[in-house]
């Protein structure tokens, strides 16, 4: 067995069915040994494209997703991607050719220091230097990957390390001493936790990524009920509750629903799980829940403190902890303080749902998404883009289930809401997915309707057309006095034409209730479109300016309500 | 907070890039790192890293948790309060008569330091200590004409067991 093949034996071994990639000089021996393999690969057209697809399977499906790249510009197309998962704890393993091992240090053709240059952005790298040690490097990538907080690995395997002949098939070469992640939480802050839970008479929980990634959104759920505290959460904790759930109040942060951003400053006890505090999250951090004490459960002990001072921390594996939780506290009634509390943030919840009803021409973003709401099934996928698009998305959209909801949180990557899609509808292919995309993001990555047309993977993607770069046009707006620097198109391209020129149906809509039937038909079809929607491009969503405060939202925050 | 020196001493893989790894990370995540001393440890495979920082509590234990999560870093130990610390300098002083050389001579001794190289115009000291040590003979020697110094940064080890 050569390199190359034992690459593919290890990744059928790990579970692998589907990789995105890109070939190249470096990598032609992998792509001819990949000829004969029964594993599929998904030819992307941009390298960042597949770092992206498999960050979107690795979101939608739990499981670690595998990109490839040749050596230099191949590897240096991937790190956006790389970057972008990094930064939201998503499990994928990246691996690049590389030029061989003899060459490396010579500035041969297509050589980059991959590894030097992803050092900052990946939890771990590998550069096999001998065939045999492949089995072992694959099986202790996804270990790492996937294990504890998750995180990009990278694998540089140089050309002739792919061609070498193994002397034999072993996968427990090697071992890592120093990665020993702590996944039960100790029992003794566990019980100061309920404690402090039982004395508080205004509890907020507010929930992270980290409670999807560790699969303990059953859990979670039973818990907040079980306290009967509100919940709020960050833009990529998402679906860690149900969102039609009463208690489930919303995303918190810069562009948060106001009952959040109004509410959190108000709790005696914040209960956060998963979450790593992102100032985009907490506002300034000096004025974020002044009154209040903190529990933080997370697995990643230096999160804890990092950004927001805790007075209980328990580092550990959120199910694990929710586990021992929810025993303590079984059949535990909350008191009549905390019942009171609850109740009165449910009803403000009902009295700040924002406006989303609207039958303008041109239209609100606002509806655009309430009618992809009414006609998404909880089980459907939403990724989004950057921008506004994205905020509204995040905002305007109740996202039911985990791993439903899919958006680049931590690197705001504009280009990674389609090629993400395309990843998710690789795992999960009976759920419907749809990508919200900027006409500025879209643009960055529209060559992947190629991919879409040629692998058949009924993708829908729908951009909002503002003719913008809108969130950098809206904070010009708000705070550089209107000076538009650099974010209006002279005009749109022809998205309707640009789809169909790859084969794949697009339709444009203007009016009220259009996106709703298109979006109908496509997913009855069960067929890739493009569905072009025409937005006001000076609606936007309040928002923080920088520097301030949770609550101190600027705009105004229109109100379902008020709508008569 | 006050910022404060503090000396952390890792157990590492003896790797490729490892050393890239933690300089990376300091420089990343803004810690003011101010040496780093490496050498093979008494475990095969495995290298001692003596890293002196200067912090305050709370960047302190970020960095202790950030190299911590680094897959090579095996383990940390913060050994400030009980460590003996020695460093090792050559310092290439000129010598412009023989009057100089028995002078600088004397106070090598006297520091115990070493004559390692001998020529016609210059002397290689060598120096062990503490940073102090070395600072005072440093600038003993300073009005002879210094014409190279070559310090290692600062390795330690805790007392006792
Ligand atoms: C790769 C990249 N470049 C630049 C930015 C900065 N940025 C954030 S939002 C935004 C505007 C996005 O415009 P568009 O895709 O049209 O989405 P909209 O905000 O109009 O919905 C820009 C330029 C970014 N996040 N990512
Ligand atoms: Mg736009």
């Amino acid at each position: 067995m050569r390199g190359g093949e034992a690459i593919i034996e290890s990744l059928k071994k790990m579970g692998v069915e589907t990789i995105f990639g890109y070939p190249g000089g470096q990598t032609i021996p992998f792509y001819d040994m990949l000829y004969d393999a029964d594993i599929d690969h998904i030819l992307v057209r941009h390298e960042q494209a597949a770092a992206h697809a498999a960050d979107g399977f690795a979101r939608a499906s739990g499981k670690v997703g595998v990109c490839l790249a040749t050596s230099g510009p191949g590897a240096t197309n991937l790190v956006t991607g790389i970057a972008t998962s990094y930064m939201d704890s998503s499990p994928i393993v990246a691996i690049t050719g590389q030029v061989p091992t003899h060459l490396i240090g010579n500035d041969a053709f297509q050589e980059a220091d991959i590894m030097g240059i992803t050092m900052p952005i990946v939890k771990h790298s590998f550069q096999p230097k001998d065939p045999d040690l492949i089995p072992s490097i694959i099986k202790t990538s996804f270990d790492i990957a996937a294990s504890g907080r998750p995180g990009p690995v990278l694998i540089d395997v140089p050309k002739e390390v792919q061609e070498g002949e193994l002397t034999s098939f072993d996968d427990n070469l090697i071992q890592i001493p120093g990665y020993k992640p702590t996944l039960k939480g100790n029992p003794r802050q566990i019980k100061k936790a309920c404690e402090l839970i039982k004395q508080a008479k205004r509890p907020l929980v507010l929930a992270g990524a980290g409670v999807i990634l560790a699969d303990a959104c059953s859990e979670f759920n039973e818990f907040v009920h079980l306290i009967n505290a509100p919940v709020m959460t960050s833009l990529l904790g998402k679906g860690a509750i149900n969102e039609k759930d009463e208690l489930a109040l919303g995303m918190l942060g810069m562009h948060g629903r106001k009952v959040s951003n109004d509410s959190v400053n108000e709790c005696d006890l914040l209960i956060a799980i998963g979450i790593r505090f992102s100032d985009r999250t907490t506002g300034r951090l000096d004025s974020f829940v002044p009154d209040s004490k903190v529990i933080h459960i997370d697995i990643d002990p230096a999160e804890i403190g990092k950004n927001v001072d805790v007075d209980l921390p328990i580092v550990g594996d959120a199910k694990n902890i929710l586990n021992s939780l929810n025993n303590l506290f079984k059949g535990y009634k909350a008191s009549n303080e905390v019942n009171a509390w609850t109740d009165k943030i449910k009803q403000r919840k009902i009295d700040l749902l924002p406006r989303v009803t609207y039958d303008d021409v041109p239209l609100k973003p606002q509806s655009v998404i309430k009618e992809i709401s009414e006609v998404l099934t909880p089980e459907s996928i939403l990724t989004t883009d950057v921008g506004q698009n994205q905020m509204w998305a995040a905002h305007f959209y109740d996202t039911q289930k985990p791993r439903k909801f899919i958006s680049s949180g931590g690197l705001g990557t504009m280009g990674f809401g389609f090629p993400s899609a395309i990843g998710a509808k690789v795992a999960c292919p009976q759920d419907p997915v749809v990508s919200i995309n900027g006409d500025g993001g879209f643009l960055m990555v529209c060559q992947e309707l190629a991919t879409v047309y040629d692998y058949d993977l009924p993708v829908i993607a729908v951009v909002l057309e503002n003719r913008t770069l809108g969130m950098v046009y809206q904070w010009q707006s708000l705070l550089y006095n209107e000076r538009h620097s650099e974010t209006k198109f002279k005009d749109s391209p022809d998205f309707v034409k640009l789809a169909e020129s790859f084969g794949i149906n697009a339709v444009r809509v203007e009016k009220p209730g259009e996106t709703k039937d298109v979006l109908k038909t496509a997913i009855k079809d069960n067929e890739a479109i493009l569905i072009d929607i025409v937005i006001d491009s000076e609606e936007s969503l309040p928002m923080l300016p920088p520097g301030a405060g949770i609550n101190e939202m600027i705009g105004e925050y229109k109100l379902e309500k008020d709508v008569i | 907070m006050e910022e404060e020196y503090h000396i952390i001493s890792t157990l590492v893989e003896n790797r490729p890039g490892v050393l890239q790894k933690i300089a990376g990370l300091f420089t990343r995540r803004d810690f003011n790192i101010e040496g780093i001393t490496v050498g093979k440890s008494e475990t095969k495979g495995l290298a001692r890293m003596v890293i002196t920082v200067k912090a305050d509590e709370k960047i302190l234990e970020q960095v202790t948790k950030q190299l911590n999560k680094l897959v090579d870093v095996i383990k940390i130990k913060d050994i400030t309060k009980n460590a003996v610390k020695r460093e090792l300098c050559l310092i290439k002083v000129s010598t412009a008569s023989e009057v100089e050389r028995a002078e600088i001579l004397q106070y090598s001794n006297i520091f115990r330091a070493q004559i390692i190289d001998v020529s016609e115009e210059t002397l290689i000291v060598e120096i062990t200590g503490d940073g102090d040590k070395i600072n005072a003979f440093i600038s003993l020697l300073e009005r002879f004409g210094i014409r190279k110094i070559s310090r290692t940064g600062i390795t330690a080890m805790s007392r006792g067991i």
